[in-house]
């Protein structure tokens, strides 16, 4: 199992393997908006970690319909399908592999973006947090969108469009937690241990649908 | 140890190709699929590796712990399952550790990722990116890939497709080893794999399909 997460981990770093694109796409969405709502500085320091949170959850949809779809061309995936190891333990370590290369850039970049969005230290380090307890829940909702549409040639929206209401929650729970950091009256443990259970509960359910699919799909 | 088929359909987006195939493998022996192309023989062969969700009949490997024929078989299809990006001993030693059995069992029967490379004829390449490979040396490395884990039962669809005379001799001689150390192989193929203890699966269109154990590469016999 180690061997596969090296392996994706190693792929998603070498050319064509897209681990910065999500990190560029997170960048672009937060560096235009000081732009577009103009210089006030109070109003961007409201509106900057959920505008974070938006942009790191479009990132992390961003390479998602990747997961699964570039094993199957290649016919790696029917090998995989054919193991002792359970198919759930293998789409889990590829979620892993594929939050460790994605997932985590974002929650590493955010504090830097932070800065466009006027927001002080107590709210960046709040929204890093809240990215981390929450985006593995985005990876693995969407590894059940992407198990589902691994055999459509172009998938990718079609992966998004399936996720994003499975992933509402997520930035919902997530930018509430953060408001409950910054902003006194607001508590900030509920909505964070909310947050915490969703990505534990989509730990278990997202590998196990999205092993049934591929099952299913393999033809 | 022996490969048990009972009954088994080949069907294929609710097409029925075939029905009620059943034979029985025994250690040692070779099964070659024939037909005219499009007649089912790669459906057939995933089927028996069970990546057809809904395949009718059982497929079975007798003797061994292993709880399908899946489980503990090879699959070379069309596509070699091996990444472009990475070089050749990355992927070859991923597939090494990742089908490696938990158990341990078989582990004196597979050789190092080096060794493989080399039974393939392509010693001194494992350090260049697999996408650099020319076809026919992409699919000698996939073959190097069914000596690196051990697996009784090897399912070959079309194997010597894309490789010159030399190299389908060098499978030829990897087969029988194969064989020899109480293996057993379901393979399609056109081209002679120079099998001893063979016997043969003829599927023709529209007509049961006819098991018999001719030699499928001797003369007169329906190719």
């Amino acid at each position: 199992m180690w061997a596969l997460f090296i392996r994706d981990t190693r792929l998603s770093i070498r050319a064509g393997g897209g681990a910065l694109i999500g990190v560029l796409f997170f960048l672009a969405v937060v560096a235009v908006i000081p732009f577009g709502v103009g210089p006030d500085l109070n109003l961007l320091a409201r509106i900057g970690p959920a505008i974070l949170w938006i942009g790191a959850l479009l990132a992390a949809l961003l390479g998602l319909d990747r997961l699964f779809q570039l094993d199957r061309e290649d016919g790696s995936l029917d090998i995989m399908l054919m193991q002792e190891t359970p198919m759930f333990l293998t789409v889990l370590v590829k979620c892993l592999a594929h939050w460790t290369s994605t997932g985590l850039p974002l929650i590493i970049a955010s504090p830097v973006l932070g800065l466009f969005m006027n927001i002080d230290g107590a709210a960046m380090a709040a929204v890093a947090v809240t990215l981390l307890a929450g985006t593995p829940a985005i990876t693995f909702i969407g590894a059940v969108g992407a198990a589902v549409s691994v055999a459509l040639p172009r998938g990718g929206l079609l992966v998004s469009v399936l996720v994003l209401p499975l992933a509402i929650p997520v930035l919902i729970f997530g930018v509430s937690a953060v408001q409950g950091a910054i902003e006194d009256p607001a508590p900030f443990l509920p909505p964070f241990l909310i947050l915490c259970a969703i990505t534990l509960f989509f730990s278990v359910l997202g590998p196990f649908a999205a092993a049934a699919a591929l099952r299913a799909s393999s033809d | 140890m022996r490969l048990v088929a009972d009954n088994v359909s080949v069907a294929r987006g609710g097409h029925i190709f075939f029905s009620g195939i059943s034979f029985s493998l025994e250690a040692g022996e070779a099964l070659v699929v024939s037909g005219p192309n499009g007649v089912g023989k790669s459906t057939f062969l995933r089927v028996l590796a069970g990546l057809l969700p809904d395949a009718e009949g059982s497929v079975k490997l007798d003797g061994a712990e292993f709880e399908t024929a899946a489980e503990g078989a090879h699959y070379l299809g069309h596509r070699n399952g091996m990444k472009a990006e990475l070089t050749v001993r990355e992927n070859l030693e991923f597939w090494r550790n990742f089908m490696s059995l938990s158990d341990g069992d078989g582990s004196n029967r597979c050789v190092e990722v080096n060794e493989a490379v080399a039974m393939v004829g392509l010693d001194g390449l494992d350090h260049l990116p697999y996408g650099y490979l020319s076809a026919g040396q992409k699919r000698r490395i996939a073959m190097a890939r069914l000596l690196t884990a051990y697996r009784p039962l090897w399912i070959l669809d079309e194997p010597t497709a894309a490789l010159d005379t030399q190299s389908q001799e060098m499978f030829s001689g990897l087969v029988a080893n194969h064989l020899g150390s109480g293996g057993m192989v379901v393979a399609a193929t056109h081209h002679a794999l120079g099998l001893i203890n063979t016997r043969h699966l003829v599927l023709t269109p529209d007509a049961p399909a006819v098991l018999s154990s001719d030699d499928p590469f001797a003369a007169g016999a329906p190719a």
